[in-house]
């Protein structure tokens, strides 16, 4: 089931949460919201939901596969929701936790309790929980009460699958293998999903769609890799890892990053760690010139700190081979090469340049 | 006691402190208890049975209950709405409506009897009205129900409200989303979790209403046999000096306050073990 969101506002106060959101979910795939604390991404889950309602008057629209929910409250909107902190039924089991939404339907379309406890046993065998059935949510782990949370939201067989920072309150071990699980779960289930996560590894890992959000706006929407490889603007380029930023300006349609720094016409060069080489002495396009600060070279990576020109800090991330064959000292004066670089300008979208 | 430093505070000090705490204890609560039990009983049983089956003591024991068994249910009802409203939205207003549940608390019972005398009585804003109509509110039945919910409001809602708050919404917010109706959602979701406070704030809410004494004595008028509650009758009989008579009817206060407790007790043990 594809889900449309149309010019989508909502403002809290005076403080504009979501500002004209129009967005296709494609149906059957697995999207991420993702962005910083602030930027909208859950308050947009849960107007999808129908937990919160969009502001009135600005024509937004909520559709799912075309037909407009938007008047449909939650409780209507057949929507399996999985919340951050789980809000599993304390006084209730497992068993009854994941059976709820099935025991609430009106009698004429409830299931015999023969079948429930069939279709519950069945999502408890999917979520590999089955000897928990009796158990309370207080005797279970993190981990297990997500997945709890996740087949009672699956058991009301939703049209769509909202899960608010699924992984957010669980420790990194857990949450990678839970990572994988909820991956491999949508494999098997293939119900159109959207999460929300802040956190943009997991993101990179789980989704099939990335939707990358700031302040209330979408910034680009894409698959992982394209996201990742083609960041559409310094936002996105910054927020999907660590940068290095060169302030600079266009002279001759070329960016220079030495010299006097004028305002207008700045420019901005955004690096990865690991798209920088170190080298003696400078090359024929950018070479950047910066002193060696610290080298550590425990880990799977050598991180080289260095001070640029401007004094800020740049790293630098290279393999073990690479630094042993040309090895650098602190206080050693290098220049460096980017790679692969993104430039963007003052109006944080992406400018093309040839070197 | 034991993570006191005992170089700083002595045995000494500690006996004193103790023995202090015991014997206001002892000489504002154990003793009165005793002495109205030993007051009530000085006449034997038989006259005990006498002073409590006594028309007019039975009388205000059935006013007493009748009274309980109306305020009770109704209180529940407002508490719950109330606490409801103010832990599970935010709205304009709410702090105001917060401390306005505070109110009875602060304000003394007899102001509370009076309010409803000025309100309601012959010569306040609604007593033309309500003679012309034939209603009695003061001095009858009525007006001590509504004085007595007025007194007790306070009880169910303050109890639920932080309980309420700390539990926030998000159980209701799942329930939903699973398709259950605001109603069920309620009764699935939020009672079973509020049970246990909610049956404490009926404890607190049911002694009180029993023993109110101040603002039901200002609307009931003291009628005899007709608008005595049993508080009301002690007084009265006291001040006909039936000592034994009053003792006997407070003897049934005193043991609804020790039911309370030993209920209290065991509602606090059971909502702590199922919070663990």
């Amino acid at each position: 089931m594809s889900i449309t969101i149309q010019k989508i506002s909502k403002t809290f106060g005076s403080f504009q949460a979501l500002n004209d959101v129009t967005l296709e979910v494609p149906s059957g795939g697995l999207t991420a919201l993702l962005g910083p604390s602030g930027s909208g991404k859950t308050t947009l889950l849960r107007i999808v939901a129908g937990l919160e309602a969009a502001d009135e008057g600005t024509g937004g629209q909520i559709l799912f596969d075309g037909v407009p929910v938007t008047d449909d409250p939650v409780n209507r909107r057949q929507v399996g929701f999985v919340f951050q902190h789980y809000a599993l039924f304390r006084h209730m089991t497992v068993f009854e936790n994941i059976a709820f939404g099935l025991n609430v339907k009106p009698r004429g379309e409830r299931l015999s309790r023969d079948e429930i406890k069939g279709r519950v046993f069945e999502l408890l065998k999917l979520i590999q929980l089955e000897q928990l059935a009796q158990r309370y949510p207080s005797q279970l782990s993190g981990g297990q009460r997500q997945r709890v949370a996740l087949a009672r939201a699956l058991a009301i067989q939703p049209k769509v699958l909202l899960l608010d920072e699924p992984f957010g309150a669980l420790d990194a071990q857990v949450r990678s293998e839970l990572r994988r699980w909820l991956r491999h779960l949508h494999d098997t289930i293939h119900v159109t999903s959207i999460f929300v996560t802040h956190d943009q590894e997991e993101a990179l890992e789980v989704a099939d769609s990335i939707v990358v959000m700031n302040k209330g706006g979408i910034e680009q929407v894409g698959a992982p890799n394209e996201v990742f490889q083609n960041p559409a603007t310094e936002f996105v380029m910054k927020f999907l890892g660590d940068v290095n930023v060169f302030h600079g300006r266009i002279h001759n349609d070329t960016p220079i990053f030495t010299g006097e720094l004028k305002d207008e016409n700045g420019v901005r060069l955004l690096v990865r760690p690991h798209d920088l080489t170190v080298q003696l002495y400078p090359g024929a396009g950018i070479s950047l010139p910066a002193q060696v600060y610290r080298v550590l070279t425990a880990g799977p990576l050598v991180k080289i700190e260095l001070l640029n020109s401007q004094n800020n800090l740049v790293q630098v991330h290279i393999p073990h081979a690479e630094y042993q064959s040309m090895p650098v000292k602190p206080d050693q004066r290098v220049y460096l090469v980017p790679k692969e670089s993104r430039l963007y300008g003052n109006d944080n979208a992406r400018i093309e340049y040839v070197i | 006691m034991n993570n006191l430093p005992s170089k700083d505070v002595g045995a000494l000090e500690n006996l004193l402190l103790s023995g202090a705490a015991l014997s206001i204890i002892g000489l504002l609560i154990v003793l009165p208890l005793g002495v109205v039990l030993k007051e009530a009983f000085a006449g034997g049983l038989k006259l005990w049975l006498e002073s409590v089956g006594d028309p007019d003591a039975r009388s205000a024991i059935k006013l007493t209950l009748a009274v309980t068994a109306v305020v009770v249910p109704l209180n529940v009802v407002f508490g719950v709405a109330a606490a409801w409203a103010l832990s599970k939205f935010r709205f304009k207003g709410r702090s105001l409506l917060l401390s306005l549940v505070d109110l009875p608390f602060a304000v003394s019972p007899v102001i509370a009897g009076l309010i409803f005398i000025l309100l309601f009585g012959r010569h306040g804003w609604m007593g033309t009205w309500l003679t012309d109509h034939h209603i009695r509110i003061v001095f009858a039945v009525p007006g001590i129900i509504l004085a007595t919910l007025f007194v007790t409001f306070p009880f169910v809602a303050r109890e639920l409200i932080p309980l309420m708050t700390e539990q926030g919404s998000e159980e209701e917010q799942a329930a939903l989303s699973l398709g259950a109706t605001g109603w069920q959602t309620f009764l699935k979701v939020t009672l079973p979790n509020i049970k246990w406070g909610l049956l404490y704030g009926i404890i607190l809410c049911n002694a009180r209403a029993m023993g109110e004494f101040g603002a039901v004595s200002v609307v009931s008028g003291h009628i005899r046999g007709e608008t005595n509650t049993l508080p009301l009758q002690v007084e009265v009989l006291y001040n006909e000096y039936s000592f034994t008579a009053s003792f006997a009817c407070a003897s049934l206060l005193a043991g609804l306050a020790i039911v309370t407790l030993i209920l209290k007790t065991f509602v606090e043990l059971k909502s702590g073990r199922d919070a663990a």
